[in-house]
């Protein structure tokens, strides 16, 4: 027979205020199976918790009701206190007569009506509660970081100081990512490779991370603490432990005219080819889309050429499985495409660029070797247009972004100051709706570029682009001057929306990771658990979860890896024990649980019955793993037999609940 | 009994992490509602079996209303466009057979909510105060 | 389409019989009169060359029964199968029960049978075959005469005529209707979505159980949560309807959420593909609200 103890909180006059508690705790005396009830003024003090603890040994008390806050705010406690005390944590039940009574109504007799029926509800529900167990899962001590830009590189060398091993995947072939092609970084105008290069060679170099590049997540499967995931290794033709990064193969290649992606395709590179000098690994990597002797069987020279032996045509993908205890999305982002802005011509003439191509234009490794060439015909120009928030901000969806690109402010800064420290007799305009600069020494470096640097800030959006003859004619509208401007620019700069990385959706998808509507990884909360993902185990870093800035991206990174270093540092994981459980007796075996369960908790097994006749017979039917389920509940609803049921919140417990509230 | 006395008895069910934090935030922020709207914690509204709403109805309730996380927001991902779907059709099914459709209610509350929370149950109340008693859908054995 | 004799399916059943192929025939076997028909098990090739017929009173729906026959020990000992004879509109049960892995797929040789539509003892047409929604076989291993097409039928007309009505008529409606329920079971034991190991009905523990009427709310609880149990896997073989021995047009409820779930979701025919995803085991982002999807009927005053 239950023994229930019921415990009535005054909270101050919070509660008691508006509820007689004395009057809730008389009234439920002879409710099914309290054999004790009382109350107190503040049952979550140190006395409170003691007189709960006392009354349990002493009254042998099988379950308690606990009428107090809401059990989101103290639910944690009474069960800690029971426990304390020898009951079995998941035997409480809180009663919300503060939240959802005394603070939502003022009439006293009202007040302590409802209370005293919340508490019978909990009384009722409470009888029908068994002990639970949490389950336990073992961790493995490794984690997978996807993505191997300043992100990914930042949070697996943070993971590695910790002592994990850690693994980045990198679908393209050298790590770097987006910060490996910028030129300078405000608002201290380093140059990005000079900060960057290092952290890529210690990525390299340390003992404890695995750097698979040229490699692509293909399937993860398991829960968190031991997620199972295959690699692929795409065949890049040479073999990695071979190449020593001569170059001389991407020297003697004759397939000459293939855009080369890491200068935005402003000039070509090889078909054999490594991304930049410092790329790392510092491997050569044949495109199998432009080589020659792939393509037609017919070439050869690489190999010829290369002392080492390194040359494989006949290389296949290999796929290879890793188990993790947590995995990092760190997917970063990309500039959207042009293609929908036809008004600023970005189709139609060469010298109208991206900010990301313009980086390249003035890095000095970069198609001009630093130095400000028109793309078009190499001359130097005179007047220089950036135009901001291209698709940022922007109102139309199915053209562009509804949010601000936050970067894009400052970089312009940056451009628009390198131009006019290297030549000064260029005229610099940028067009803009607002100048955002919320950080750090960011509004100081912005009004640097206006009052030192001298360049031209107009609020106002450019209209139209037109290429005529070698100019470029800018409509453009100065909103406070309130008048409009035509200007002969020779080089046009748009500053285009980021977006996540293509990639991202459907690595979400394998992750059982969610995304916002603009295909950002959603954090488990926006403000007390940024780096997080919902799905257990899974967490974000860098501008997948949102547009962000070097030091923004790098602060997170290392957040990211202090809550990856958290769960590794754990030798098991304690669950939560209020999970599906299937009745084997029951089940159907029919998969509607398995549809609906959005974690792929439920898997089928052939069951062995003894049959009334003695024979047995195999039946199919639902086994919940207790480490993935994490007891939402869609599933009891989905099962029409009602094998399924809800640990903690079993369909009885519930109707009972309900029963007590009508009756 | 006057009609201005009749107090309708209201089940809400809550998922635990958007609806049962905007009912909390609505105490938080002192908001009142009728009394006659009594709680329920579920860990998502896709926990809320359509046998829950008929058990609220035959043991005397006047009124069924199934709080969740908006749509995209689910702590869980998916269980509250489960919900949509099922009680959309046993909504529907419900008014087939004649039973007044303002009895039984889905509503999206998120976590900051309190407000809505507030408002959503002072005009549920309202509804179906308006509408008496359930006798369509009624357990005379159950009746006080 | 042609008329199919019975001589000609015993023909077929007695040739797998005595090859061995199959060890058991499920068919239809003649009673004292022509109309009462009955589902049996024939094991011998006299037995069925006696008794098994195939006329317009086999109206029964035999993939039910394949649930159970194959679980028997003598299915279960060596891998025996079992031929069945199906009607079009029995093939989408029985692909619903091979969705729900409620049958082995191997254990059973599928003889589909074209049907012209079926009558009772009075000579009438049946509802379901009034308003046949398929001539179609979805699933066999022998075809028996030409495959038929899926017919476009009028079998929403009567959901719409009674979504038209108040709600007080509406309520009105049923209540006539289901009052008559004398929770015989047999809907529920005819059924061949209602295949559940241990029916909520008759589980204490369910929260639902209940064993007789006694109540007008138990009379709607139990059609209701019946209709809800299956949808999205009835496949509207109307067997409900037929066996009711108070003829309550049980057929209405079921066919009023496949209504509701076309309308919604898109359509959706349960069992027509193996393996198809249930509207009520499926979502999108952008449904519609529960509001705005009840209420399309007449005025709830």
């Amino acid at each position: 027979m239950p023994r229930i103890g019921v415990f009535v909180c005054w909270c101050g006059s919070n509660i008691a205020g508006t509820v007689d508690v004395s009057t809730v705790s008389e009234a439920v005396k002879n409710e099914q199976g309290v054999v004790f009830s009382t109350n107190y003024q503040y049952m979550c003090s140190q006395s409170g918790q003691d007189i709960i603890k006392n009354a349990i040994r002493k009254h042998n008390l099988t379950g308690i009701v606990v009428c107090s806050c809401s059990p989101r705010m103290h639910e944690a406690t009474f069960r800690k206190t029971a426990a304390a005390a020898g009951l079995n944590p998941y035997m409480v039940e809180i009663a919300n007569i503060r939240e959802q009574c005394s603070w939502v109504h003022k009439d006293m007799l009202t007040g302590t009506q409802k209370a005293i029926v919340l508490t019978k509800a909990a009384i009722a529900k409470v009888n029908l509660n068994s002990p639970l167990t949490p389950g336990e899962s073992p961790v493995t001590k490794r984690a997978l970081v996807i993505g191997g830009g300043i992100a990914g590189i930042q949070t697996a060398l943070d993971i590695a100081d910790a002592g994990f091993p850690v693994d980045i995947v990198e679908t393209k072939p050298t790590i770097g990512g987006k910060m490996a092609q910028l030129d300078k970084t405000f608002p201290t105008l380093d140059c990005a490779a000079c900060i960057l290069t290092p952290k890529m060679v210690d990525a390299a170099q340390n003992d404890k991370i695995r750097i698979y590049s040229y490699s692509e997540v293909e399937e993860v499967n398991g829960f968190v603490g031991n997620f199972d995931v295959k690699i692929r290794r795409k065949a890049r033709y040479v073999k990695e432990e071979l190449c020593t990064g001569c170059g001389l193969c991407t020297e003697k290649c004759p397939q000459k005219k293939v855009p080369n992606e890491f200068n935005m395709g402003m000039d070509n590179r090889r078909a054999i080819y490594i991304p930049f000098a410092q790329a790392v690994p510092k491997v050569a990597t044949i495109d199998a889309d432009y080589c020659t002797m792939l393509k037609t069987g017919k070439c050869g020279v690489c190999s010829k050429v290369c002392t080492a032996g390194a040359i494989d045509y006949k290389q296949k993908d290999e796929i290879i499985t890793e188990r993790y205890g947590a995995i990092v999305a760190a997917t970063g982002f990309n500039p959207i495409s042009m293609d929908k802005f036809d008004e600023y011509a970005y189709s139609q003439s060469k010298d109208v660029i991206t900010s990301l191509e313009f980086e390249r234009l003035t890095n000095a490794a970069g198609p001009t070797a630093g130095k400000l060439l028109r793309p078009s015909d190499g001359k130097h120009p005179h007047t220089v247009v950036f135009v901001q928030c291209v698709g940022s901000r922007c109102a139309a969806a199915e053209k562009g972004k509804e949010y601000c690109s936050k970067i894009c402010c400052m970089y312009t800064a940056k451009h628009a100051m390198l131009i006019r420290d290297k030549y000064p007799d260029v005229e610099v305009y940028v067009f803009y709706i607002d100048v955002r600069t919320p950080g750090k020494n960011f509004d100081e470096f912005y009004r640097r570029a206006v009052e030192e640097y001298g360049v031209h800030y107009i609020k106002g959006m450019v209209g139209k682009v037109s290429p005529e003859g070698d100019v470029l004619k800018v409509q453009a509208s100065d909103l406070i001057a309130n008048k409009q401007l035509h200007i002969d620019a020779d080089l046009v700069v748009l500053a285009a929306a980021i977006e996540p990385d293509k990639s991202a959706r459907s690595l979400a998808t394998m992750l059982t990771a969610s995304m916002d509507t603009n295909d950002f990884f959603t954090e488990a909360h926006p403000k007390l658990r940024p780096v997080e993902s919902p799905t257990a185990g899974v967490f974000l870093s860098g501008a997948c979860q949102g547009p962000k800035d070097i030091p923004e991206t790098v602060s997170q990174a290392g957040a990211a890896a202090s809550k990856v270093i958290g769960l590794l540092a754990k030798d098991k994981l304690i669950g939560n024990p209020c999970i599906a459980h299937s009745d084997e007796m029951m089940c159907n075996g029919c998969s509607s649980c398995e549809r609906v369960c959005p974690y792929g908790a439920i898997t089928y097994v052939n069951k062995e019955f003894r049959m009334p006749d003695r024979t047995t017979l195999v039946r199919r039917v639902a086994s919940v793993n207790e480490a993935v389920c994490q007891g939402c509940g869609a599933c009891t609803v989905a099962c029409p037999s009602g094998a399924m049921d809800l640990r903690g919140f079993t369909a009885q417990q519930i109707m009972s609940e309900v029963d007590a509230i009508c009756k | 009994m006057q009609v201005s006395e009749y107090k309708p008895r209201i089940v809400a069910f809550c998922c635990n992490w958007c609806s049962y934090a905007g009912a909390d935030l609505a105490g938080n922020n002192r908001l009142n509602y009728p009394a006659e709207v009594k709680i329920i914690r579920v860990p998502c509204s896709c926990r809320v079996n359509p046998s829950f709403v008929l058990r609220a109805f035959q043991r005397g309730a006047d009124g069924v209303i199934i709080c969740g996380c908006h749509p995209g927001d689910c702590h869980y991902t998916s269980g509250n466009y489960y919900t949509r779907r099922r009680m959309a059709m046993l909504f529907s099914m419900l008014e087939y057979l004649g039973i007044e459709k303002e009895r039984t209610r889905v509503e999206w509350v998120s976590a900051a909510e309190g407000a809505k929370f507030a408002a959503t149950m002072n005009d549920f109340v309202e509804t179906v105060a308006a509408l008496g008693e359930n006798k369509r859908l009624e357990d005379l054995r159950c009746k006080r | 389409m042609q008329a199919i004799s019975s001589r000609t399916l015993v023909d077929i059943a007695a040739k797998k019989l005595a090859s061995g192929e199959v060890s058991a025939v499920l068919g239809w076997k003649k009673g004292l009169f022509n109309y009462d028909v009955t589902p049996a098990v024939f094991t011998d090739e006299k037995d069925l060359a006696e008794n098994f017929v195939y006329t317009d009173f086999c109206a029964a729906n035999l993939s039910k029964y394949l649930v159970n026959e194959t679980k028997k020990p003598e299915y279960r000992a060596d891998n025996r199968k079992i031929l069945v004879f199906l009607k079009p509109c029995d093939t989408y049960s029985f692909n619903q029960l091979l969705t729900e892995h409620r049958i082995h797929r191997n254990r059973v040789y599928v003889v589909a049978v074209p049907c012209n539509g079926m009558i009772d003892l009075t000579g009438a047409p049946y509802e379901k075959c009034v308003n046949c929604k398929s001539k179609k076989a979805v699933v066999y291993d022998e075809l028996v005469g030409e495959n038929g097409e899926v017919i476009d039928s009028n079998r929403f007309d009567e959901v719409e005529r009674i979504e038209a009505m108040s709600a007080e008529e509406r309520f009105a409606f049923w209540q006539n209707e289901l009052s008559r329920c004398i929770r015989c079971n047999a809907c529920r034991n005819v059924c061949p979505a209602c295949t559940c190991e241990k029916c909520v009905f008759d589980n204490p523990a369910s929260g639902l159980e209940n064993k007789a009427i006694s109540d007008s709310f138990e009379e709607k609880m139990f059609h209701i949560i019946r209709a809800f149990h299956v949808a999205g896997r009835c496949t509207d073989c109307g067997e409900c309807s037929r066996v009711c021995p108070q003829h309550i047009p049980l057929h209405l409820l079921n066919r009023k959420l496949i209504k509701d779930m076309n309308e919604a979701y898109g359509e959706y025919q349960a069992g027509a593909v193996e393996g198809s995803r249930a509207p009520l085991v499926n979502y999108s982002e952008n449904d519609i609200e529960p509001a705005e999807a009840v209420g399309k009927g007449g005025n709830n005053a």
